[in-house]
């Protein structure tokens, strides 16, 4: 194949070894995001065993229509990651651009999104520190709900930054399937970043249960 | 590559379960149920995770070296959960 010693870095073997150490490697670094993560859930839980009635109050004064939508919105942004990937491998080259930047838009759209809850939260006096008002919460201990909040505004602020870093990339990889770096030979940068952007997916499928769940919602919430 | 390609098609209905299971966990919030809330929520999460990462993340085609890693993983969150928790939940126990 003439274009496979283009594509074939000189120590791997062969490209099915160069795939597998290219996707082992991602799969290595993303045990460490697992354990950045993990941190957090790890002392969350800890605080939602001792607090559970705060955690509980708290979590059902949260926004669960963004979340709802939010979570949508990144469910559908890893189809189209996933899709580009096959575009990838499959060659088509339109197809592989359109849906990276549809990637990059809804991760942006959930960004926009999560902006917009926050400002909420900041007028619902969720706000630890800025704008936060002990008298509301009578059957509750204040202290225990501004923890929560904490937790909340970490877990996500952190989800939103890995999120940002993910749209940054996934334009990039846009800008370089668009002058034609990727073909069915090589695509490996796709299917990598492809693994980072459905990780950063799952973190936000635990935090939504965690945060958004485990208390009871009332139908008047939603202000529809 | 020389690695399994999965089509479209099993793309749109892994797609379709995510949607189907976060409508129904986010239905289940509005329902009196109290600690369930919690453990239905987390079974759902835990339940579209493995399926984001089986087919999204072609673990499903994944190298023997991609699970022992994941395994790893995995296995340093639990020591990091259990053993974190077993010190915090246990300490009113002490308290004589």
């Amino acid at each position: 194949m003439a274009d496979k010693s283009a594509v074939l870095w000189h120590h791997f073997d062969d490209l099915s070894h160069q795939h597998e150490a290219n996707a082992l490697g991602m799969w290595a670094f993303l045990a460490t995001e697992v354990l950045v993560f993990g941190a957090l859930f790890t002392g969350y839980a800890a605080y939602r065993f001792s607090y559970a009635e705060a955690f509980e109050e708290a979590s059902s004064r949260l926004n669960v229509l963004i979340a709802a939508v939010n979570t949508v919105v990144l469910l559908t942004s890893s189809l189209t990651m996933a899709l580009s990937v096959w575009a990838a491998q499959v060659g088509r080259r339109r197809m592989l651009v359109w849906c990276l930047l549809l990637t990059a838009l809804l991760g942006t759209a959930f960004l926009v999104f999560k902006v917009v809850e926050y400002n909420e939260d900041y007028r619902e006096q969720l706000v630890p520190g800025l704008a936060f008002d002990p008298g509301k919460w009578k059957d509750t201990n204040p202290a225990h709900v501004q923890l929560f909040l904490a937790f909340y505004y970490i877990m996500t602020g952190l989800h939103a930054v890995h999120l940002t870093v993910g749209i940054g990339i996934v334009l990039f990889l846009a800008l370089m399937a668009w002058r034609g770096a990727y073909t069915p030979a090589y695509y490996a940068p796709v299917e990598m970043w492809g693994l980072y952007w459905h990780f950063v997916d799952i973190v936000w499928i635990f935090l939504l249960p965690l945060l958004y769940l485990i208390g009871r919602h009332e139908l008047s919430d939603l202000h529809l | 590559m020389a690695e399994r390609i999965i089509p479209p098609s099993t793309y749109y209905r892994v797609f379709a379960v995510l949607i189907a299971l976060t409508f129904l966990t986010v239905g289940l919030s509005f329902l009196p149920i109290g600690v369930w809330h919690t453990v239905g929520g987390l079974f759902i999460g835990a339940v579209k995770a493995v399926l984001v990462a089986l087919f999204f993340m072609h673990l499903i085609h994944g190298s023997k070296a991609s699970w022992v890693m994941i395994g790893a993983g995995l296995f340093w969150l639990g020591i990091l959960m259990v053993l974190t928790l077993t010190d915090y939940l246990t300490r009113h126990w002490l308290l004589y």
